[in-house]
């Protein structure tokens, strides 16, 4: 027992334990949404989160000590999204056809969202750099701590709003489409990508192509979109 | 599979390079894949190697938001402390969303009389 926990202390603080864990409890999790049938509760991501983040807690692991191995899991988001310019490619023709379509839909339903939230926080009396910290959740991680930054929020709290979001939308964007009846997959991933980034494309990638490529598409604009509208409208609200 | 991922790093070192000459408010990764797409456009599309690696590394995306998603443990109090206004805000807007942007998106399609991307369901 004595040597076991000499061992613990050895690992705990090195990157090569939590690396493990993260893939280990992410198989772990993409077995139980294979054998759920890729139930919206069983979502691989937010069950590693959860999980994860419950192991860190009871061994009083610190993020940053967990950070120190997961940071090559992160690294892989840039290589990552680049990589989506190849479902965008494949669907060029249909984007082509559709551009204003997408750009208005999409700068809609953005500011809908980004707008609606911060009113709500800032009428309830939540201070001004929670507000701002979330009003870019919508857009993909590191767009949005960067957004957060320049306007006054704090990033690693968008980092978390964002990730709260997502997960929300993966939970309920199923019967939203149903109740809102958008059958249309360009319509629904579009959605995805808009509301949930880069998660929602993640999953509309392994539902239908089409939507994967449409989600894709909107995580970049609607970053840039987002970082253009998002300091006029803190300023219209008087937040 | 190495090569495929020089030619990714290799897109998103040059999106990184431009987002800091030029001070853009778009982040390296985000101009990489920009320039990737133009790269397409004008040359063909990617080969079989670059399309099987991309492909791989975007089937398991999820695993990528997983270190940002554990960075809740660091923000517990603040979450607590604002927790009534957030439970409100975060679903209300997201569904807000969602519906706006699938809404004006199918409207546009079927205005312009294109369903074949509709689904059954």
């Amino acid at each position: 027992m004595h040597n076991l926990f000499h061992i613990w202390v050895y690992l705990q603080p090195q990157p090569l334990l939590w690396l493990t864990i993260t893939l280990c409890v992410w198989e772990l999790a993409r077995a139980v949404d294979t054998k759920a049938g890729h139930h919206a509760l069983s979502n691989p991501t937010v069950m590693s989160i959860f999980i994860t983040a419950s192991l860190l807690l009871l061994t009083r692991t610190t993020y940053q000590t967990y950070f120190s191995g997961a940071e090559y899991i992160q690294f892989l988001l840039g290589p990552a999204t680049v990589a989506l310019a190849v479902p965008m490619y494949a669907n060029w023709p249909v984007i082509k056809r559709n551009f204003l379509a997408i750009i208005v839909s999409l700068t809609a339903g953005s500011m809908v969202a980004a707008g609606s939230a911060m009113l709500i926080l800032h009428a309830m009396g939540s201070p001004r750099m929670v507000i701002i910290s979330l009003g870019p959740k919508s857009v993909t991680t590191p767009i949005a701590m960067g957004i957060a930054q320049n306007l006054g929020g704090n990033p690693s709290l968008t980092a978390v709003f964002v990730m709260i979001t997502a997960m929300f939308g993966i939970l309920v964007y199923p019967a939203v489409f149903r109740l809102a009846r958008i059958t249309d997959w360009r319509a629904r991933g579009l959605a995805a990508g808009v509301a949930m980034h880069g998660l929602g494309t993640a999953r509309m990638l392994t539902i239908d192509e089409t939507a994967g490529a449409f989600a894709g598409l909107a995580i970049g604009l609607n970053g840039v979109i987002t970082s253009i509208f998002l300091p006029v409208m803190i300023t219209l609200f008087g937040i | 599979m190495i090569r495929a991922l020089a030619i990714l790093l290799l897109c998103q070192l040059a999106g990184t390079v431009l987002q800091q000459a030029f001070g853009l408010p778009m982040p390296g990764p985000v101009l990489g894949f920009v320039l990737l797409v133009a790269v397409f456009l004008y040359r063909g599309g990617p080969g079989v190697e670059l399309r099987e690696t991309s492909q791989g590394l975007l089937k398991h995306m999820g695993l990528l938001f997983v270190p940002a998603g554990v960075g809740v443990v660091g923000e517990l109090g603040v979450l607590k402390q604002n927790a009534l206004a957030l439970i409100i805000a975060i679903p209300l807007s997201t569904v807000l969303g969602l519906v706006v942007t699938g809404v004006i998106m199918q409207w546009f399609m079927r205005r312009a009389g294109n369903q074949a991307g509709s689904a059954d369901a």
